[in-house]
């Protein structure tokens, strides 16, 4: 039971993170039909900036006074400069890869995706280095025993700062009228750029609210996980996506159960027997998913027009 | 062919291309032996020729991916999930039961070369079946999923199967399967490379062809023409998977050392980079990109020169390139067409006449016959 009750705890954590970054695929799948590949590599310079700017912060203070870095205030600031950083990296990575080809063949974009996922990776070995880097402690560790049910505070920081960002995409999109002006761009580009939404600023606004919850991930991902190095976004990126394809593409709940689904499963496979097939599960999960329900578990299924 | 006048080929078909297919063998016989003297005497060349197999394992790769993802207008992602299962396939057989059996033949007898070669066939033909095998459980889930939701599963196969690999004792788990005679050689990827092309071409010339263009176009209206839909798809599948995996044993065989790391959707990628950058469903435009995007990396080389440490600037240049190659040309490098259309309708300066020749430039390209090599 309280095995049970642990690996559910882990699962939900490291799910929690999975969310985030699926929600930027999703946002961007559902206005821009993409699949944006360089997603997960943004959530990788969300974690490096936080190792720079904590590594940095960290030497100032010692310098100052002799404290360490580790304060939810200095936490925060950290995280709210990986967003800007991440924000603009979004918004470049539309304007100049993806929109240029907004009128040509999908699959061409598609190719642009690749390619500035390779060249965020390659050029994080070239610029950070190729070896793993230590993400700094942000925040002081606490373990946390509940009925035998071991947890740090991390993981509660992890599940908390999730649920917030969660919320306030929530209000975003369904709460404000640049979330009608998104939704509205999603269900017809065509038709709400002659309402006159403007669609390109529409599609670079959901590119940088996108980045910026990958830049949450990003830290929170340092934060659960200290090893970094500059390919550390491909896996879990490629993990969200099947997230986001498993709760239905385009539907930002789909995201977020998406990635709880993949997380605790992905956790219950880590601590049985079967734990070297990890990686694969997650695959293994969605083909058998998208075998009974080809549209996902929320994703409307529509049938093709003539 | 322009190397032999046209009068001078017999005027059976069968006859005539097989005329050409010894010529081309020949041809293609005589240049690796040429490069193998060359080799002795000037060592040099011997890493551009490295390059050069590496082109060409790369050029059946491209060519094999283009008949699921130009021609019949699929989107697989999985690509280096059925080159592993050839190349594994084929590394296996090789090193466990054909290679002892190979070596009990004195070293240079003729009696090793005949039974080298003749189980570099069988390998790399078993290679072939298994990963066809394994492109029709991956083309299966084709039947009900469309578009991006099959390249994302495509995807997922190919990482099941790799960490499948990874998990399986006997082929060397996640220490590499080592041991592998270096059987292939230029002569072979190349007479590989060119029987893909053959296969790949005349396919689509083909009725088989025209359905695999028909489902592209428009599955609903194929389907209504009475193409069964499920069944060419998962053929072109199973093509694309069972070329992926010969490539996949040559490339077993020139690295002489398989690891799953080798095979990751990193690879994939490469291809599919490779596909859409020639034009998706060009032929010659799969090899073109083919070319340029092996080449690339390796003329970058000197650049790495500048800079001592481990640091490597080539991939940051390579990927620079591949977004501005793609936009600048969004359709591709040759876009649909043949590199011998693009000429053939050059030549005319007169667009009208070009028009109008657009029948007799099609029928000329069947008479011409493939490029073989």
């Amino acid at each position: 039971m309280e095995t049970l009750l642990q690996n559910l705890l882990n699962g939900i954590a490291a799910g929690s993170i999975y969310a985030l970054i699926a929600l930027g695929y999703t946002m961007v799948y559902g206005i821009l039909k993409l699949i944006n590949f360089a997603h997960g590599d943004i959530f990788m310079i969300g974690s490096f900036v936080g190792y720079y700017a904590g590594g940095m912060l960290s030497k100032q203070l010692n310098a100052a006074q002799g404290g360490s870095a580790s304060s939810p205030l200095y936490a925060a600031l950290i995280m709210l400069l990986a967003m800007i950083i991440c924000g603009f990296l979004g918004y470049l990575n539309e304007r100049i890869a993806y929109r240029p080809l907004r009128n040509a063949p999908r699959i061409a974009s598609l190719i642009t995706a690749i390619g500035v996922s390779f060249l965020l990776e390659y050029g994080g070995q070239f610029v950070f280095g190729p070896d793993p880097k230590f993400f700094p402690t942000l925040v002081q560790k606490h373990v946390i025993n509940i009925g035998g049910v071991v947890t740090t505070n991390y993981q509660l920081i992890v599940l908390g700062v999730a649920i917030v960002f969660m919320a306030l995409l929530q209000f975003i999109v369904y709460g404000t009228k640049f979330g009608r002006a998104m939704r509205a761009v999603s269900f017809n580009f065509e038709t709400a750029s002659l309402m006159g939404i403007p669609t390109d600023r529409v599609i670079s606004t959901t590119f940088v609210i996108g980045s910026m919850l990958a830049a949450v991930a990003g830290i929170l991902y340092g934060l659960s996980y200290p090893k970094i190095d500059p390919l550390m976004g491909i896996m879990p990126g490629l993990k969200a996506f099947v997230a986001a394809v498993l709760g239905g593409i385009g539907n930002v709940p789909g995201a977020v159960v998406g990635g709880l689904i993949i997380g605790i499963v992905e956790s219950f496979v880590g601590g049985s027997s079967y734990s070297n097939y990890r990686d694969a599960i997650a695959f293994i999960i969605l083909i058998v998913i998208l075998l009974f329900r080809p549209s996902g578990l929320f994703g409307k299924y529509q049938p093709e027009k003539v | 062919m322009g190397l032999i006048p046209k009068r001078l080929l017999p005027k059976t078909w069968w006859l005539r291309d097989l005329v050409l297919l010894i010529v081309n063998v020949a041809i293609l016989y005589l240049v690796w032996v040429a490069l193998e003297y060359a080799a002795l005497y000037f060592p040099a060349i011997r890493y551009p020729s490295r390059i050069l197999v590496l082109m060409g394992i790369n050029i059946t790769l491209a060519v094999s991916l283009n008949i699921i993802n130009g021609h019949a207008g699929q989107f697989s992602l999985g690509h280096a999930g059925f080159m592993a299962v050839g190349a594994y396939t084929a590394a296996f057989l090789t090193s466990k039961y054909f290679a002892p059996f190979v070596n009990q033949f004195p070293e240079g007898s003729a009696q090793q070369i005949i039974w080298q070669n003749a189980l570099l066939l069988v390998s790399i033909a078993a290679g072939a079946l298994t990963s066809a095998i394994a492109g029709y459980i991956v083309g299966l889930p084709s039947l009900r999923l469309r578009g991006d939701y099959l390249a994302i599963v495509t995807l997922g196969f190919g990482e099941i199967i790799r960490v499948l690999i990874l998990n399986i004792e006997e082929i060397g788990a996640a220490r590499g399967l080592t041991g592998i005679p270096g059987w292939s050689n230029f002569f072979w990827v190349y007479f590989f490379a060119g029987l893909t092309i053959l296969i790949s071409h005349r396919m689509v010339m083909s009725s088989v062809g025209r359905a695999f263009l028909a489902v592209r176009e428009d599955e609903i209206a194929a389907e209504a023409m009475g193409v069964d839909t499920t069944r060419y798809k998962v053929k072109a599948f199973v093509m694309g998977s069972a070329l992926a995996g010969v490539a996949g044993a040559l490339y077993g065989y020139f690295m002489m050392y398989l690891n799953p790391g080798m095979f990751t959707f990193v690879r994939s990628f490469e291809v599919v980079a490779m596909v859409v950058l020639g034009g998706l469903g060009s032929i010659s435009g799969s090899i073109v990109a083919a070319v340029i995007l092996t080449f690339l990396p390796e003329a970058l080389r000197y650049v790495k020169e500048i800079y001592a440490d481990m640091r490597d600037p080539r991939m940051v240049i390579y990927s620079i390139m591949l977004i501005v190659l793609m936009l600048t040309r969004p359709q591709g490098l040759f876009g649909r067409r043949e590199l011998w259309e693009i000429l053939a309708r050059r030549k005319d300066s007169n667009p009208k006449e070009a028009r109008d020749q657009g029948d007799a430039t099609d029928k000329m390209d069947r008479d011409a016959g493939p490029p073989v090599t």
